[in-house]
């Protein structure tokens, strides 16, 4: 049946239509979206899970892969970090399965910390990268890949980008077989357990598997050329779709061009370049992230002794940095081909200056009420405010100013940890706050705090359990007692974790309530070692109220001091006096402690 | 091939605009594509949804100077993604603005007007749709979007029809809802007249 299907929503699908069994990962922009669909489009047999974290994940799918069943494990590029232990060594010892590791990267990048490239993680770890450039040849991709993953008894990568997962196109989508069950785990320690005889006799065999797979992908249908012009284009994942656009635009210049597509990087398809090399004066290369392709040319051209001028990235023909386009790219090949090309409009010349619009908590998230707590809590004291991976990172925009450091999942309490030992023999410290997610704890927080009860830290760690991992789009996680399988299991307590590793003292408050959450938080940023507040109120973007608050206009002397001390988006000024926008209000009540006239009500 | 972007406020529902414009294309038997913004800036940020039909060979985004309608769910963002409209395309604009949290903090004046005036200024063909007032003759603030497809196949420019979008708006939306949503089409569609 034809569907409009997102480029995820495809890559579920055709796992789904490769017979996948045990589906594993952890929730991250541009990745989400493949799991939560395997999830609801289960014909029943298929076990989905949300691990707690991707390391978690990747060694859930391994181990259905030794069973010889068919699995993925999906995440986002950073994610890949945390799985790249398990995954470095897996490759070593090899799978039985078909196994997919579904990694989405992010040019720009658009919602991630780094413009890391798992194209390079692919030869680092010797592990097949498979690249598509859009949703219906991902679809078919993806079903190859576990075919080759199999046929080698080996993990591959399946890479995806921002354009490619978020895109949507018309795709035919056959009829779900039944999973591959496999024939169960054969105990072998010869196969299964890693020593280092077992790593030098699977070193040899990688390093003959990479000759042995650049010979076959160099036959593979998604390494291919089109046309015969003479200066060439050599382009892997969504850049295929801007250079053919960009090409077309060229109108009577573009049989000038030939294009290489590359769509397995990993092994680098050799015999096919250089067949494309010897068919041309010139090359360029198109590829967003680090130039994987450009360099395997140029490694190519050096290895048989050949002259042709390449640019890209390394000559600085091409940005090396964010997202590239139709209009970049045209721009390039217009510069080769000596044509005129502007993209500005004169009409738009005077477009007037509209202010930015960056993200912004949402009207009424309990975040905002917890930051805003602590803010009071801490006014005329030295405090560092170390943030982490989440909506909350958005705490560290004006009017709250509440994130001074933000890396990785899970960091900021070590971050904090950290700051605090680098002045254990000072007078007057200052108080160090770690905020942290409910989601993020669960998937890398913990051990953080244990590290600081060990080695007697002094940090206030504050988690914010809006009872979500809203960032991505509200997955289940084990504080909720929720699965995707649609199952309840035991709901995991922070507190009592917590309480468990032995803190000073842990409190659970509620946001909302001001004067509860100022006070708490006085109370244990004076106490010593490890304390912990947990901020407990549901995220708004799921728990909806019909209820808004409503200014008295005639009441109101209009200071702005609700709009310039909290940022909420409901909040904006009209003929001198304050309003709240009521399709955006919830009536979180926050605006009501701020106001100094109290002329903030709920709505009648 | 045709394209259309649309614009708006992370929260106003561009992503379910664009899907049912693809899927009415779809349902005429064309290839369709679209490409949305989700992740962080659904957070109340700047959100574009590209729409292309009728072409596989071609970027997942619409390119500047490319777009056949420019649709904007809020005047301020129609006005930032003017340079994406064709010399000949149309502008289909809610008068409904969402004033910034940054312009409200640097108390910088945010006016719709004069963001409309401006278009209409550079623009042959702009259509404002007054949404406040759809959302208000529907009882509900949630049917903007539908409201703008509806403007958006009556201009013709899409060369979609109002039967196959009717068709999608049946299959996709709850029975609950589909009333709501058919009128917001039919009034939306007037604007265009
Ligand atoms: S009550 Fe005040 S702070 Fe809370 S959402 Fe409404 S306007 Fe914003
Ligand atoms: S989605 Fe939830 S947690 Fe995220 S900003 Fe909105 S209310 Fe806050
Ligand atoms: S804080 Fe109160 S008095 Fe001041 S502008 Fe806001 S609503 Fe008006």
């Amino acid at each position: 049946m034809k569907e409009l299907l997102m480029g995820n929503e495809a890559i579920a699908l055709g796992a789904i239509m490769a017979g996948v069994k045990v589906v594993a990962g952890y929730p991250g922009t541009p990745s989400t979206e493949v799991l939560e669909t395997i999830a609801k489009r289960n014909p029943g047999k298929i076990h989905v899970e949300w691990s707690t974290n991707e390391k978690s994940a990747l060694e859930v799918a391994a181990g259905a892969a030794y069973t010889g069943a068919r699995s993925i494990v999906t995440m986002k590029q950073v994610g890949l970090n945390v799985a790249s232990d398990p995954l470095m060594s897996l490759n070593y010892v090899g799978v039985k399965g078909g196994m997919v590791v579904y990694v989405a990267d992010d040019p720009g990048p658009i919602s991630s910390q780094t413009e890391q490239d798992t194209r390079h993680f692919g030869k680092y770890a010797k592990i097949p990268v498979f690249d598509p450039a859009t949703p219906e040849e991902a679809y078919e991709m993806i079903q190859d890949a576990f075919a080759y993953s199999e046929k080698y008894g080996m993990p591959v990568f399946f890479r995806a980008t921002t354009r490619v997962c978020h895109s949507c196109a018309t795709i035919d989508v056959g009829e779900f077989p039944e999973p591959t069950e496999g024939e169960g785990f054969i105990k072998d320690t010869s196969r299964w357990v890693i020593f280092p005889k077992l790593s030098y006799e699977s070193k040899k065999k990688l390093e003959a598997r990479e000759v042995e797979l650049a010979k076959e992908f160099s036959k593979l249908k998604y390494n291919f050329i089109t046309g015969t012009g003479r200066i060439g284009i050599a382009c892997g994942g969504v850049s295929r779709a801007y250079v053919c656009e960009a090409v077309n635009d060229l109108d009577e210049n573009k049989d000038i061009f030939s294009i290489f597509n590359v769509g397995t990087p990993y092994p680098f398809p050799e015999d096919a370049a250089l067949e494309f090399i010897n068919s041309i004066d010139k090359l360029i290369c198109f590829e967003e992230l680090d130039p994987v392709i450009e360099d395997a040319f140029t490694y190519l051209l050096g290895k048989h002794n050949i002259k042709l001028e390449i640019l890209g990235k390394r000559t600085m023909d091409v940005p090396n940095a964010g997202e590239l386009g139709v209009v970049s790219i045209t721009k390039i090949l217009a510069g080769l081909t000596g044509k005129e090309y502007t993209e500005s409009q004169e009409r738009f010349k005077d477009l007037p200056d509209i202010p930015g619009r960056p993200p912004v908590l949402c009207a009424g998230c309990p975040h905002r009420a917890s930051f805003y707590a602590v803010k009071q809590a801490m006014k005329g004291r030295k405090a560092i405010f170390c943030g982490d991976i989440g909506c909350y990172t958005l705490g560290n925009a004006a009017p709250l100013d509440m994130t001074d450091t933000c890396l990785c999942m899970g960091a900021g309490i070590t971050i904090a940890e950290g700051l605090d030992y680098a002045e254990f023999d000072k007078d007057d410290r200052s108080v160090k706050f770690a905020f942290v997610g409910d989601s993020t704890f669960f998937a890398s927080g913990i051990t953080g705090v244990i590290n600081g009860v060990y080695n007697k830290a002094n940090i206030v760690v504050c988690v914010l359990d809006n009872s979500t991992t809203a960032m991505t789009g509200h997955q289940p996680h084990p504080g909720i007692g929720k699965t995707m399988m649609g199952d309840v299991s035991n709901a995991i307590s922070i507190p009592k974790v917590l309480e468990a590793i032995g803190l000073t003292k842990v409190v659970t408050v509620d946001p909302l309530n001001q004067e509860e959450a100022i006070n708490a938080v006085k109370e244990l940023a004076d106490l010593p070692g490890v304390k912990a507040i947990i901020f407990k109120s549901p995220c708004v973007a799921i728990v909806k109220t019909k209820k808004s608050a409503e200014v008295d206009r005639d009441k109101c002397i209009g200071c702005k001091k609700c709009i310039n001390e909290l940022g909420c988006p409901a909040l904006y000024m009209k003929d001198g006096r304050a309003c709240i926008d009521k399709a955006l209000c919830t009536d979180c009540g926050l605006c009501k402690t701020v106001c100094p006239v109290k002329c903030i009500k709920e709505e009648a | 091939m045709k394209s259309l972007l649309l614009c708006g406020v992370g929260g106003q529902g561009t992503v379910l605009a664009s899907r049912i414009l693809a899927q009415a294309a779809m349902e005429e038997g064309k290839f369709a594509r679209t490409a949305e913004t989700i992740g962080m800036a659904q957070r109340g940020g700047c959100v574009v949804s590209h729409v292309r039909i009728d072409s596989k060979d071609c970027s997942p985004l619409v390119p500047l100077k490319k777009a056949d309608i420019l649709i904007a769910f809020e005047p301020g963002e129609a006005v930032r993604n003017l340079p994406y409209l064709k010399p000949e395309g149309i502008v289909i604009v809610c008068d409904n603005p969402i004033c910034p949290v940054t312009a409200s903090l640097a108390g910088i004046e945010y006016d719709s007007r004069k963001m409309i005036d401006y278009i209409k200024s550079k623009v042959e063909r702009v259509i404002v749709v007054d949404g406040n007032k759809i959302c208000e003759e529907c009882g509900s603030s949630k049917v903007v979007n539908v409201a703008l497809v509806g403007t958006i196949i009556k201009t013709g420019a899409a060369e979609l029809s109002e039967e196959s979008v009717k068709k999608v708006l049946k299959d996709k939306l709850k029975p609950e809802f589909l009333e709501m949503n058919m009128k917001a089409l039919t009034l939306g569609m007037e604007y265009a007249i």
